[in-house]
């Protein structure tokens, strides 16, 4: 299983660590493996222990193998040990973040793996002339996939796309796979030419696709989709699909406008039943779904087919709550982890301005007893630029973990959007049915007027004819509709458990790896402490003993 | 509003209770509030404490009056047990007095004077005044000298409306009578003005002692490494509220809530130990507070006033050369006189004896602030020595302690957290 190693697929993008502000989102981007230049930053023995144990380095086992962690549970940890070993339990769990080792069981039993890495943004020229030199610049990324899995015939590609081609992908996936809880892309950004060449803006965007690719590698369905396979494999450009090109769409939508209006080809290709109604091609769907939408809403008949799944109400309030709650923790880890940071910058500080002073006083010292609390001073001072150093590290620790929140927080976009898909699918069949049904009573009503006349009304049958052709159509567009709301509550309905599942296990996952982290760093800073106090000699002063501050125990 | 607070410092007395002190409490006893016997110094003891902050008043009149109970057996003092109410500005009082007597001495500070916090009166600011005003009796009843000085009998002692009566008398003395020294130094001002631009020779206005100059720069340097080791120990302090950890804590029960079933639980253990540990960090800080923080500020306190007594050196040492200047000025006109106007001669011999003394006693009031400081440096380098290091290694302790304590909380949560997820697991979710 291959793994993503942050510090590789920086070269391109020299960012100054120092200049990026540590915060909560930027801790992601990896900065926290490679060094740092802020005066408190670790130094080298400090690292041992780090590599040895960070997680997002060491993951060789199989993830077949049980927790190690249950150890550690049982009895107190020696630092090292403290020093959270990666849990790998379960198969399919969102093991890492900011990497795209993924394995799955596939149906055979065997082991599959998909890994993915963005890296080398480049800047490009678009062709074509352009009258402001350097207004059609983008930038592409080397995307290399690496895969054991049969449907890609090859192990190794590699590609380069710009993110116009990701917004494609994702589009033809919400098309293609409605009901699933389909991981949500990178924002696009409003953004100028000044801010698209920022670095930073560019090293986020890297990791954002970075991440999103791997959410849907680790996707079950997903990973085979025929999309995603494409544009991973396929050299050159990325065709276009039609929905890419709004302008020509509505162009389109206005042309046909007239004769949807007058309702000559206003019957829904069967086909198209299994797709949302889009915008431009679709205006006169769209209006006659809008209009079912605002009758099952305000109308007094009751639609023909409602949602009656309670368990689906149930589950959907509560992953509304879930929502709310998550949103809720995910803002509170970021302010903890801001918090904690400048906890540990402030007793780093501290230690820096201690040892200005005990230095100071060695060298002033006059007495030896000076000299020996100044250096008891030194040690203490010494001790708290450590103890910093230990408290960064461990905030560094709990942003990969607490991120899990935000991971999930944003599946919630996934969420709505395939429950959206179920309510759009069942507009669109109640509306079908809607049409059929009036169309049937329409034939009725024909039927009946034309057999009141004498020898047949030409007009009038040739009327009915036509409607029972639309019936037909429509009858059949139906069946399309019901099966695909139907494929599509299934859908919603596995996804849900697998959401449900996956979630617990990353939680757990989560939790762990932050209590680890938490006992770890704990220990070691209170060992730094220990040893320091401890040394510190009680004061040979007994004579004018002054209890000023020591003696008083405060409750 | 009554803050209450155990009286931490009732029992550093000097000497604790040695078999002399208790029988000549019980002599002095027998002969009720007169007077008590002298002891023996090795035996006597001076104990005194503030306690019980009381708030008085209303709106901006409002002040803190606290509760000085003395025990003693020194003499001078009427009784073993005094108690008596005070107030900031009694204290303030007492130590601009003991800055005129004892020149040269380093008077234990105060706690600032604060016109801005004092309206808002909260308890830790309260607590924190209370405590830096025990220190600073404790200081001067601990100080050799200080210790016997009359102010503090009175202050100690005096019944509520004699304080009042004293206290006026005192204020209305500095306000109006300006003490002789002092129209003589305006005097000497002028006339060393003049007479420098007869003698045409330069005034050396300051010792030129390497020591001292030394020592001088010593004190400015300390100084800044205080002030800069005091105000990030003030950051950490601050940062010792632990709001954050409190809200996160809270925010993951509630999400605990919603999500049920083992992973709730999971939560909500998370959420239960992340609101314990804020707890532990906010009584951390309270400690941190008084046992590190206030530590440093009064020995930034003490920086200054011996930066005061420096002062007065510099002083007293331009009194004594301008006087010694005067003299001899004045020893060169009878020379004049002598020759030129021989009925003055008398006169001026008279002036001559007088600034002859004043001279003197310009000299031996220097002299006597040098020989003081000597002594106070090193009680203040002792002192520092103890009271710092004891401070620093408490604050050791102290993070050690709260970083065992975090270690030990989340700790205990993985024996359930793992067995919560192994229920979870089996559920087959």
């Amino acid at each position: 299983m291959m793994n993503f190693e942050g510090g590789d697929s920086m070269e391109s993008v020299n960012l100054d660590p120092g200049q990026q502000a540590y915060d909560y989102r930027s801790a992601l981007s990896g900065t926290s493996l490679s060094g740092e230049t802020h005066p408190l930053a670790l130094s080298q023995e400090d690292f041992s222990l780090k590599e040895a144990h960070d997680p997002y380095v060491n993951s060789e086992e199989k993830s077949s193998i049980r927790n190690t962690g249950v150890d550690i549970a049982v009895e107190p940890p020696s630092y090292a040990d403290a020093i959270f070993t990666p849990y790998m339990g379960g198969s399919g769990s969102l093991q890492e973040l900011g990497g795209s080792s993924r394995s799955l069981y596939s149906s055979n039993g065997s082991v599959e793996f998909i890994t993915i890495t963005v890296n080398h943004p480049q800047k490009e020229q678009e062709n074509g002339s352009s009258l402001v030199p350097g207004a059609n610049t983008f930038f592409t990324y080397l995307i290399i996939t690496q895969t054991n899995m049969p449907e890609y015939g090859g192990t190794d590609f590699t590609v380069r796309r710009r993110f116009r081609d990701v917004v494609a992908l994702a589009d033809r996936l919400a098309e293609a796979f409605r009901g699933y809880f389909i991981p949500p892309r990178p924002d696009k950004s409003i953004v100028e030419s000044q801010v698209m060449h920022k670095l930073e803006f560019i090293e986020q965007r890297r990791l954002s696709l970075e991440k999103y690719l791997g959410r849907l590698a680790n996707h079950p369905v997903l990973r085979k989709s025929e999309e995603l396979r494409i544009f991973l494999q396929s050299q050159g450009k990325l065709p276009l699909t039609p929905s890419i090109d709004m302008a020509s769409r509505m162009l389109d939508g206005a042309a046909q406008l007239p004769r949807q209006l007058f309702g000559e080809s206003s019957v829904m290709i069967p086909q198209e039943a299994s797709q949302p109604a889009k915008g431009g091609r679709d205006l006169v769907r769209l209006f006659k779904e809008m209009k079912q939408s605002f009758t099952n809403d305000w109308g007094s008949a009751k639609p023909l087919v409602v949602e009656e799944d309670k368990e689906f109400l149930e589950k959907k309030e509560k992953l509304q709550d879930l929502e709310h709650e998550l949103n809720e923790a995910s803002q509170q880890a970021e302010l903890l982890v801001k918090a904690q940071q400048e906890d540990g910058e402030v007793v780093g500080e501290l230690g820096l301005a201690l040892i200005k002073l005990a230095k100071f006083e060695i060298e002033e010292a006059t007495q030896s007893a000076q000299k020996v609390h100044a250096l008891d001073l030194k040690r203490i001072a010494t001790a708290a630029v450590k103890a910093s150093r230990f408290y960064r590290e461990a905030n560094a620790q709990s942003v990969k973990h607490l991120d899990h929140l935000h991971e999930y927080l944003g599946m919630m976009q996934a969420v709505h959007a395939a429950f959206y898909d179920r309510s759009n699918a069942l507009l669109t069949l109640q509306t079908l049915l809607s049409d059929l049904s009036s169309m049937n009573n329409r034939v009725e009503k024909l039927s009946a007027a034309s057999s009141k006349v004498f020898g047949g009304d030409k007009s009038r049958n040739r009327k009915i004819e036509e409607l029972k052709e639309s019936i037909k159509v429509t009858t059949e567009a139906c069946e399309l509709s019901q099966k695909e709301y139907d494929q599509i509550k299934e859908r919603n309905r596995a996804e849900f458990n697998r959401f449900e599942s996956e979630r617990q296990r990353d939680f757990f996952y989560m939790l762990k790896g932050f209590i680890h982290t938490q006992v770890g760093y704990a220990e070691k800073i209170a060992h730094v402490w220990k040893k320091v106090a401890d040394e510190a000699n009680e004061s040979p002063n007994k004579a004018l003993d002054l209890p000023i501050s020591g003696s008083v125990a405060i409750s | 509003m009554s803050v209450s607070s155990s009286s931490h410092h009732s029992d550093h007395s000097y000497i604790l209770n040695s078999p002399g002190a208790m029988a000549s409490r019980q002599r002095s006893s027998l002969r009720g509030t007169s007077s008590l016997s002298p002891v023996a110094p090795d035996q006597q003891y001076l104990s005194i404490s503030v306690t019980d902050p009381v708030k008085l008043g209303m709106g901006v009149q409002a002040y803190i009056s606290y509760r000085v109970t003395t025990k003693t057996n020194m003499e001078d003092y009427r009784g073993v047990e005094k108690m008596v109410i005070r107030r900031y500005s009694d204290f303030a009082w007492l130590h601009e007095r003991l800055s005129e007597k004892y020149k040269g001495i380093f008077i234990p500070p105060l706690p600032e004077k604060s016109a801005v916090e004092k309206f808002r009166f909260s308890a830790e600011f309260i607590e924190v005044r209370r405590r830096a005003l025990d220190v600073f009796l404790h200081r001067i009843a601990s100080h050799p000298q200080l210790r016997f000085s009359e102010d503090l009998r009175n202050f100690l002692q005096a019944d509520e409306e004699i304080w009042a009566m004293e206290r006026a008398r005192s204020q209305e003395g500095t306000l109006f009578k300006k003490k002789p020294s002092d129209f003589m130094q305006i005097f000497k001002d002028v006339q060393s003005k003049v007479s420098d631009v007869v003698l045409g020779k330069e005034k050396p206005l300051e010792e030129s002692n390497p020591d001292y100059e030394k020592l001088k720069h010593y004190i400015l340097e300390l100084e800044e490494h205080l002030g800069e080791s005091q105000k990030q120990a003030f950051r950490v302090v601050k940062r010792h509220r632990g709001q954050a950890l409190s809200e996160f804590g809270r925010a993951v029960k509630s999400l605990g809530d919603c999500e049920g079933g083992s992973l709730g639980k999971a939560f909500s253990g998370l959420g239960g130990r992340s609101e314990f540990l804020s707890y532990k960090l906010q009584n951390q800080a309270q400690d941190l507070l008084m046992n590190f923080e206030e530590p440093l500020k009064e020995y930034m306190r003490t920086v200054q006033s011996i930066k005061v007594v420096m002062g007065d050196r510099a002083q007293a040492f331009r009194q004594q050369q301008e006087l010694s200047e005067a003299t001899k000025l004045k020893e060169i006109n009878l020379e004049k006189l002598r020759l030129v106007r021989p009925d003055r001669v008398a006169e001026a011999e008279i002036e001559l004896r007088e600034m002859r003394v004043q001279c003197d006693e310009a000299t031996r009031r220097f002299e006597e602030i040098v020989k003081r400081m000597q002594k106070e440096l090193v009680r203040f380098q002792e002192d520092k020595t103890h009271d710092l290091g004891l401070a620093f290694h408490d604050f050791a302790e102290g993070q050690a302690q709260l970083a065992n304590d975090t270690a030990d909380a989340w700790r205990t949560l993985l024996p359930d957290l793992e067995s919560w997820s192994q229920v979870a697991e089996n559920n087959g979710i």
